[in-house]
């Protein structure tokens, strides 16, 4: 049960105020749009990197990785080997001097200067759903942990409020403290409150994974507590029966690798405009290097937990039998809810708030809470004190996760919404204006959203959707824009409408295994059964990718090309190479970082083979 | 920019460390300590946390101290812009 202590409020109460105050420090810096929407490009490499990789450190990665630690053990971490490393590595050297070099304000603006203004409305629109969305399920993810974790319990007896204000509570607490430092200091207060962030994340959870190591025996320990499957990340994948996550290779490298890792780290203007607020050409092709590392290495903090949770044993109702000195017999029962103990470790049931029993899937066993692994560890592990940084580390990731969307989303609208279609020609204030209400209707927005239901019992699984039918058509685009001169705007956009329509028909026509349909597919018909949720995600990816690679080919044959000069600086083949800055060291040269990186990756994956 | 993030980063966990510390050091050998393993978490992390503070507040006052030397940048007014 939760106890807080003034200690632990005030800890969370001390990082509001220092996000708040960073965000009153920035506002007087704030004085064009440009500081405004982009940081006025001028941060340091070291800032952004690590706001690139924060940005993405949102619920999704903290709850999510360790609810998928929990239920796929270390397959998951294949989500930074093969998703995101080999994506950042190739967005940073291949990409940045592009998407930098063309002085785009946005990734909607990009596509606008490389194909036509339709393609951008289309991008800007769909992005500006998803990116609400997006902050929405942060909002709502962290609204119920509060309300899981009973946080604000003592705090309202206290104040005699009602506990079922709570959820609303918690959902207008976090968006007017976003809505607050972002009002006042724009995509720099987001990125520097993104830093804090991570630095937050590594304090507290660190702690957590050396004590659940420790009390567990160590990695020994832990390998002969979890099914043998869990440790291994690639043993088995080659035939989806053989690996808890149910995938075949061609599947995961295909599905995960390419189209879903790339389609996010190199398209999403959530990560990439951290990366486009650096000063200058050479930090802003390191950032995504930079931010390669900690990626690398987060998968202890984040995934750890969930496999610890899962190989802790499970509690269970007991009654110890003791026989006093004096001679009286005393039964000490020690009660645990039928919750926790029909789950499995610290991972408890999910029960039906109706009639009070476990929910159970289709072979009978009781469907469990992965998403309450993480919390619970903080919970067991944690006394006063340092609990309270560690709520405050969950906290703040969430809330960050919202403020890199907001800000995404405040930038798409003004720019490429707003100034293209409504008011071309105003003064910079007035775009400012319009940025600092575009913020304030943003996170009216994901009030909105947040307040939709979840019905996956892992965040992951519903964001990786989401991304699928949305990004994973958008890669081609960016992959054949670039790379392609003869590539255009015509094609580009029947492009993407072909890969979007095709990741929903094939979500509509299949189905994971254990799965009714309706939200998880085959709501046309079920042609086909995957093993589960997220080799269907993956496969859908590969289908959106794929239609619209060979649409977007067929149609830039049947459509007039662009004359080459206006495509100077925005294709590779007609682009001259970035100046190196003078007095450049060999190691000093993104390509050295990003094979450092890359070896990096490869060493670790055949480490947890 | 001109402000430095690792200041008030700095700053924020340098007094984060030095609550923890104090309260590690209030509750030495209280039970609470059982969830941790007997490990008094509060006090050993504060002073982590205080030490990593203070690293990052010291090098940011450092650093602005240089860039307050230099003097301001000058601003490219004549940067070109690839049409909207």
């Amino acid at each position: 049960m939760l106890n807080l202590t003034s200690v632990d409020w005030l800890i969370m109460l001390l990082y509001f105020v220092f996000v708040l105050g960073i965000g009153f420090a920035l506002k007087r810096y704030m004085k064009t749009s440009k500081d405004f929407f982009q940081a006025g490009r001028a941060l340091p490499a070291w800032i952004c990197g690590l706001a690139f990789i924060s940005a993405n450190l949102g619920a999704q990665e903290v709850i999510g990785m360790g609810a998928s630690g929990a239920k796929y053990g270390l397959e998951t971490a294949h989500f930074y080997g093969i998703g995101a490393i080999p994506a950042m590595i190739f967005v940073g050297i291949f990409m940045m001097p592009f998407y930098y070099g063309s002085k785009a304000r946005s990734v909607p603006e990009f596509l606008r200067m490389r194909f036509d203004e339709k393609t951008r409305a289309l991008n800007a629109c769909s992005f500006a759903v998803m990116t609400v969305f997006s902050s929405g399920i942060s909002m709502y993810a962290m609204a119920r942990l509060i309300q899981a974790l009973h946080v604000f319990d003592g705090l309202f007896r206290l104040l005699g409020w009602a506990p079922e204000g709570i959820f609303t509570f918690s959902i207008v607490l976090s968006a007017v403290i976003v809505l607050a430092y972002i009002f006042l200091g724009g995509l720099t207060s987001a990125i520097y409150n993104e830093v804090l962030q991570f630095f937050l994340i590594i304090a507290g959870f660190l702690p957590l994974v050396l004590l659940g190591l420790k009390n567990i025996g160590g990695w020994e320990g832990l390998k002969a507590s979890v099914p043998m499957q869990y440790m291994h990340e690639w043993k088995g994948v080659a035939h989806a029966s053989t690996n808890p996550m149910g995938i075949e290779i061609i599947g995961l490298g295909m599905g995960l690798g390419f189209v879903l890792g790339s389609g996010y780290w190199c398209t999403d203007f959530l990560v990439i405009q951290t990366a486009m607020a650096s000063k200058n050409m050479e930090s802003a092709r390191k950032v995504p290097l930079i931010a390669a590392v900690p990626k690398m290495l987060f998968p202890f903090l984040v995934i750890l937990p969930g496999l610890l949770a899962i190989g802790l044993p499970t509690p269970h109702t007991t009654t110890v039998v003791k026989t006093m000195a004096d001679g009286s017999i005393i039964h000490e029962v020690n009660v645990v809810s039928p919750q926790v103990e029909q789950g499995r470790g610290l991972v408890p049931a999910k029960i039906n708030p109706v009639t009070g029993k476990a929910m159970l899937d289709t072979n009978g066993d009781p469907l469990l809470d992965y998403d309450m692994a993480t919390p619970n560890m903080l919970l067991h592990f944690f006394p006063t004190g340092i609990l309270g940084l560690g709520l405050t580390a969950l906290l703040a990731s969430f809330m960050s996760g919202m403020a890199g969307n907001v800000t995404a989303f405040n930038t798409v609208f003004t720019y490429d919404l707003y100034q293209s279609y409504i008011h071309k020609n105003g003064s910079d204030r007035h775009y400012m204006a319009v940025g600092r209400w575009a913020t304030v209707g943003g996170i009216l927005l994901s009030i909105g959203t947040a307040y939709a239901a979840i019905n996956f019992n892992n965040i992951m699984d519903t964001l990786q959707l989401v991304f699928s039918f949305v990004n994973a058509p958008l890669f081609a685009t960016f992959l054949l824009g670039m790379f392609w001169k003869r590539a255009t705007g015509h094609a580009a956009f029947t492009g993407l409408i072909a890969g979007t329509a095709t990741a929903m028909i094939h979500h509509g026509l299949t189905l994971p295994m254990l799965a009714h349909p309706g939200i998880h597919g085959g709501w046309i018909t079920v042609v086909h059964t995957y093993h589960s949720d997220m080799a269907q995600n993956f496969w859908t990816a590969i289908w959106a990718f794929s239609a619209n690679f060979v649409v977007t080919v067929i149609v830039s044959y049947c459509t007039m090309a662009r004359p080459e000069s206006e495509l100077v600086g925005l294709v590779h083949s007609l682009t001259p190479k970035p100046k190196r800055p003078e007095n450049e060291l060999w190691w000093q040269r993104p390509e050295t970082l990003a094979l450092a990186v890359l070896v990096g990756a490869i060493a670790l994956n055949i480490f947890f083979y | 920019m001109s402000l430095d993030l690792r200041i008030p980063m700095g700053l924020m966990f340098t007094l984060v460390g030095v609550i923890l510390s104090v309260f590690g050091l209030a509750t030495n050998g209280s039970p609470i300590y059982a969830a941790s393993l007997g490990i008094n978490a509060n006090l050993w992390w504060g002073l982590v946390l205080l030490v990593f503070g203070l690293t990052m507040f010291l090098m940011g006052r450092r650093s602005q101290a240089r860039l307050a030397e230099l003097g301001p940048v000058p601003v490219d007014k004549n940067e070109v812009r690839r049409g909207h």
